[in-house]
């Protein structure tokens, strides 16, 4: 399938979504449906870096707060509309990935890992020391009651949402086709032979570092305003950092679909199980569910499914 | 009475042939070189006795002290420990460890344990200057001397059978010679039998009683003598120079 | 103006801390630095250490060094069953140590939700007599359980040293991390050598995790405060130099006391990373040089 075409199959998929939420008049609908659009939107920006490359970022929660914080800040000053802060969000996110990436990038991947993960805690150190944006005791901030168009302001950010997630999966599958893909595979599969082909590998992961940085800063721009009120422990939630991992690794890590299936499969399982089991569990369950996955079957659900096509 | 015997060995790289159908024997109590230039498949005959490389076909048998072993599937820890060292190309020494250090790693199997205070003090008295250099880092020394340390953790190994993977690779051409007389002495004192890969060919010839050329990874000329491989037309032209 | 007898204390007090940072470093300095294992989840190894010496201490009555020694060995098995998995399933396949890392951070992960299952989300804490008492250092006021776990780290980092530099296994750690297959050639089995050291890593975690208890009361979620700080002092340390490793801990350590004294203690934890970044990104062989 062509990108326009594909780009097109796309937006039918968001007017359709947009025809059918006239029908809904439950606001919980949006709620979840935003979680999950929030999961697919981390999830494909995560992969970019991480699946396509093999540089695996353990700090998407710094990257998604960053976006959140600087719309709290922002907001706070001045009253912008949730697209504005999105771009705001994206460029501090993608400015963060940009020198995390000349930083550690000439490294083995490890240590950019490592750079990653202790990135998290310092940010948060930062966000709670950090008064203007309400510091250790959190911020509240008002949502409006209605979106621009009417509805319930929850319905608006499921549109900009929902246009935000389907526009990075279509950046995903762009780039996956593309030779900024095949670059980044051949790092993937072996960067020293990369390196001597002539693909411009640092070039490129600080290319896709700071491409999810962005979307990850933009995904959590809208948050405070879902919320209603952000305080660092659970705007840096460990559970971020470990779905934005465990989705991709689950749904398949190779191709665009992957991230998709995962998040909505991982988000799906731990709304239903919430109802049963406490969210302790519920988060060992995804632990488990990822190691298992890695363990056992490191194509994800596409990688079982493209084998099990291959047998028949 | 320690011997090997290679028959009809394949050894690949993934998918790339390395070596096809190679035989050769090395008799008891021989030194043997294996003559080729490089990437003709000399290391990788080593590595696949040496069970680093497991062979695509063909087989292996060592005959250590009148029993036989078939090599080919058996792990490198098995092969060391039926009393086959190899001094790898390149040495691999480890870098961050003393000279003693090393040799006392090579006395990991249990008869070698044993044996490991009348092997040190072989080595020391085989390579004086290692005796000299004994606390010193492995990574520190020049190449000759690392070469020597290479061979004296080889012998702690307590071998029958001994692979030397081009010993004079990276050395000067006087240290060369000094090497390969060297191998010539530590052979007769402990009776061992040597199979030695080298693509320096005037120098292995003064030590070996016979030899093999090997070319893409195939056996082309095989000489039952050193003169018989010194008056070889093939090899004059196109090794020696002549 | 600035007490110089304030800055002594914090000076001192740090010196503590970092000391028993390098107890919590030590194992990823022999997994990391040595083995090349990027075993992630050893603070959260470590969390749980402190929780099973919790159980020990308050069921039983024991000193919670004690408890940190006597629960070695259930550590010890623990860490070659992990080591056995991630060679199974990621070194062998010859798998990039990506997927590895990630197998790492699930299980940290999963101890740490584990333990909120088990033992709730509170914070526990251990009884011995010396928690509470104080000693006289250089005219300083050094609490006891700061001292007690320096000087048990200590013990156990120079014990560990002497193993690896006198005994032929210890040798042996150091040389699997050189060349491993100049290790095979010599007959000894890597997979076998990493197993061992990686067990020895992992029962380090009892002990530093006896200490972490003594030290302050503990819940599930504080390991993840240690990764970037253990982490840090190995790669300053010049990644499996155990004395680089205490080095660089203590620097860590006093730095971060200073700025809990005279600034405000919520910026601890960035500290590491202030160090962490810089020595990746222009000086990575380590503030030392690498010799063991």
């Amino acid at each position: 399938m062509s990108n326009w075409r594909f780009c097109l199959l796309l937006a039918t998929l968001v007017v359709a979504f947009w025809l059918a939420g006239r029908l809904v008049t439950n606001e919980y609908v949006f709620f979840t449906g935003y979680a999950v659009l929030q999961y697919i939107l981390l999830a494909t920006a995560w992969n970019l870096l991480g699946g396509y490359a093999g540089y695996i970022n353990f700090g998407s929660a710094a990257f998604f707060a960053l976006g959140a914080y600087v719309s709290v800040a922002l907001n706070k000053l001045v009253e912008l509309p949730v697209p504005v802060l999105i771009l705001a969000g994206g460029v501090s996110s993608g400015t963060l990935g940009l020198v995390m990436g000349y930083l550690t990038l000439k490294l083995r991947g490890v240590f950019f890992s490592i750079a990653t993960l202790a990135l998290a805690i310092v940010f948060q150190a930062v966000i709670t020391n950090w008064e203007f944006v309400g510091g250790s005791s959190g911020a509240y901030v008002i949502r409006p009651a209605n979106g621009p168009w009417g509805g319930p302001y929850v319905e608006y950010l499921f549109y900009v949402m929902l246009i935000l997630a389907c526009a990075a999966v279509a950046l995903a599958r762009g780039i996956e086709r593309s030779a900024i893909g095949y670059g980044l595979a051949a790092i993937r599969d072996d960067e020293v032979a990369a390196e001597i082909s002539g693909v411009p590998t640092l070039k490129l992961k600080v290319l896709a570092t700071v491409l999810s940085g962005t979307l990850m800063g933009m995904a959590g721009a809208p948050l405070p305003f879902y919320v209603a009120y952000l305080d660092p422990p659970s705007a840096f939630n460990l559970s971020y950092a470990v779905n934005t991992i465990a989705m991709p690794l689950v749904g398949g890590t190779r191709t665009w679909i992957g991230p998709v299936i995962g998040a909505i499969l991982l988000d799906g399982v731990q709304e239903a199980a919430m109802v049963t089991i406490s969210s302790a569990s519920n988060l060992l369950l995804v632990g488990l569910l990822m190691v298992a996955f890695i363990t056992l079957a490191p194509n994800g659900i596409v990688g079982l499914v493209q084998s099990a096509r291959r047998r028949k | 009475m320690s011997s090997l015997a290679i028959t009809g060995l394949s050894a690949a790289y993934g998918k790339v042939r390395v070596i096809s159908g190679l035989s050769m024997e090395v008799r008891s109590g021989e030194t043997v070189a294996l003559l080729g230039t490089n990437g003709n498949g000399k290391s990788t005959v080593m590595r696949c006795i040496m069970g680093l490389l497991t062979p695509v076909a063909g087989s292996i048998v060592a005959t250590i002290d009148g029993t036989s072993h078939e090599l080919a599937g058996r792990t490198t820890e098995e092969i060391v420990s039926l009393g086959i060292a190899l001094v790898p190309e390149g040495r691999r020494l480890f870098p961050r460890l003393t000279v003693e250090e090393n040799l006392t790693l090579g006395a990991a199997r249990r008869l070698a344990r044993k044996v490991l205070p009348r092997n040190m003090e072989f080595c020391y008295e085989a390579f004086p200057r290692l005796k000299e250099r004994r606390g010193q880092l492995a990574g520190s020394m020049s190449g000759g001397e690392q070469q020597m340390l290479a061979l004296g953790r080889a012998l702690m190994t307590e071998p029958r059978i001994l692979l030397i993977d081009e010993p004079s690779v990276g050395l000067a051409p006087l240290l060369v010679k000094r090497t390969i007389e060297k191998i010539k002495e530590l052979k007769d004192e402990r009776q061992l039998t040597v199979l030695m890969a080298e693509q320096n060919f005037h120098q292995a010839l003064t030590i070996a009683d016979r030899g093999y050329v090997i070319v893409h990874g195939e056996i082309v000329f095989a000489g039952n003598s050193a003169d018989e491989l010194n008056d070889n037309e093939l090899i004059q032209r196109f090794y020696m120079g002549l | 103006m600035v007490d110089p007898l304030a800055v002594l204390n914090a000076v001192v007090a740090g010196v503590m801390l970092g000391g028993f940072y390098a107890a919590v470093a030590l194992g990823i300095a022999i997994a990391f630095g040595m083995l090349d294992v990027p075993n992630l989840s050893h603070p959260a190894f470590v969390v749980a250490g402190a929780f099973a010496t919790w159980q020990l201490n308050s069921r039983l009555g024991l000193d919670p060094v004690v408890a940190g020694v006597l629960l070695t060995p259930v550590f010890y098995g623990l860490g070659v069953v992990v080591y056995r998995l991630y060679h199974v399933c990621f070194e062998r396949r010859g798998e990039t140590a990506l997927q590895g890392l990630a197998f790492f951070f699930g299980l940290l992960f999963i101890t740490e939700v584990a333990l909120v299952m088990i033992a709730g989300a509170d914070y526990r804490s251990v009884v011995a007599p010396y928690i509470g008492s104080s000693r006289e250092i250089l005219g300083v006021t050094v609490p006891n359980r700061m001292l007690v776990p320096f000087v048990v780290s200590i013990v156990m980092i120079a014990t560990l040293h002497q193993f690896l530099l006198r005994t032929f296994t210890g040798r042996a750690i150091q040389a699997v991390a050189q060349d491993q297959t100049a290790l095979r050639l010599m007959g000894i089995g890597p997979t076998r050598i990493k197993a061992f050291a990686f067990g020895v890593a992992t029962a380090t975690a009892s002990i530093a995790g006896a200490l972490l208890i003594i030290i302050e009361p503990v819940e599930p979620s504080v390991g993840r405060d240690f990764i970037g700080r253990a982490f840090a002092a190995v790669v300053l340390g010049g990644m499996g130099s155990f004395w680089g490793m205490l080095f660089a801990s203590i620097i860590l350590g006093i730095t971060e006391s200073l700025v809990s004294d005279m600034w405000n203690p919520s910026w601890a934890p960035a500290i590491a990373f202030g160090f962490l970044l810089p020595t990746l990104a222009f000086r990575s062989s380590g503030l030392l040089g690498r010799r063991l």
